[in-house]
């Protein structure tokens, strides 16, 4: 059974809900800590949402110099799956894991709402049990989620199918061409702002049509990871 | 002691929403003399012992790699203050 570790940091909110996440896709879920230098051999990684260090300095960007950031860095580099939600999203932009940064809001509020999006490259790590151009919906809640970068680098993810999420129907905080989630070159470090991680679980989720909170989109994330692992 | 000021600015092309926000609130005012605001940050490290161009050259380097995010942001200056921060100009 592969075994996906998920850190928590100063701050960390979501870390226990992407631990039951993963253990519901049917992987082994392992805490780990910022302030080791151990990932005790796990085969995956995902930075969980929340305030790390109350947002202070710029969101993530404490925590992407915590000690184990050292062999987040150098695993991701190798080909490790890594998942960045939300604080963990702005952490991977703060470690240039991924391209681009994030800023506040555009309308300068805290949003939160059941965010519906495009998967637009269902062949990364975290992505593969999507179908390209599956719409989704999944819980967004942030502050500091403006997605940005300069010109050339939105040419250069957009024309290499970094671009992983794009927000559909509302733009929740002015990210640049809607972007909610991007990805490395090699497609195995992902990052979005929505978050996956709540909508696993019947009755928990967002609201359907068909009933309130039944939405499960956020399980194909960790299954894709699976998947991913097994093919290795 | 001497004080190492660093002030990093957000990209003058990139929306910055406190300086706008602020913007707005001067307009309100009726301070209609000032155009626009924009809202940086300034870090003072107070060092214990003497600045030597090591120091200055390891500041410089933590302004880019940890004060600023090159991305959004730009480091505008380093400088040293003699004496306790507050009491200088």
């Amino acid at each position: 059974m592969p075994r996906i570790g998920v850190i928590t940091f100063p701050g960390s909110l979501d870390d226990r809900d992407a631990q039951r996440a993963i253990r519901r896709a049917g992987a082994e879920s392992v805490a780990l800590w910022h302030g080791e230098h151990d990932l005790q051999g796990v085969d995956a990684i995902v930075l969980p949402g929340g305030f790390s260090y109350g947002d202070y300095l710029r969101a993530g960007a404490i925590a992407s110099h915590a000690p184990i950031m050292a062999e987040v860095i150098d695993a991701a580099n190798k080909g490790m799956p890594v998942l960045g939600i939300c604080n963990g999203f702005q952490m991977l932009a703060e470690a240039r894991l991924i391209p681009g940064a994030h800023t506040r809001n555009a309308h300068q509020q805290f949003i939160r709402r059941d965010q519906k999006m495009r998967v637009e490259n269902a062949s990364t790590d975290w992505t593969n049990g999507y179908a390209e151009g599956q719409e989704i919906v999944i819980p967004l809640k942030n502050a500091d989620g403006r997605f940005i970068a300069d010109d050339e680098t939105i040419k250069r993810i957009e024309g290499n199918g970094q671009v992983v999420f794009r927000y559909l129907d509302v733009n929740p905080n002015g990210s640049i061409n809607d972007i909610a989630g991007v990805s490395n070159e090699r497609g195995n470090v992902v990052g979005l702002m929505p978050h996956p991680e709540h909508a696993t679980e019947p009755g928990f989720g967002p609201d359907t049509d068909d009933a309130m909170r039944s939405g499960v989109d956020g399980l194909v994330f960790f299954s894709s990871a699976i998947t991913a692992l097994l093919k290795v | 002691m001497p004080t190492i000021v660093v002030e990093v600015m957000p990209k003058a092309e990139l929306l910055d929403p406190q300086g706008k926000a602020v913007a707005g609130a001067l307009a309100r005012l009726g301070k209609s003399e000032f155009t626009a605001v924009r809202i940086g940050k300034r870090f003072e490290l107070t060092v214990d012992g003497p600045v030597d161009a090591a120091l200055l050259a390891e500041v410089d380097a933590l302004a880019l790699d940890l004060f600023s995010n090159s991305v959004i942001e730009d480091v505008v200056s380093v400088t040293v203050l003699e004496g306790v921060a507050g009491e200088t100009h």
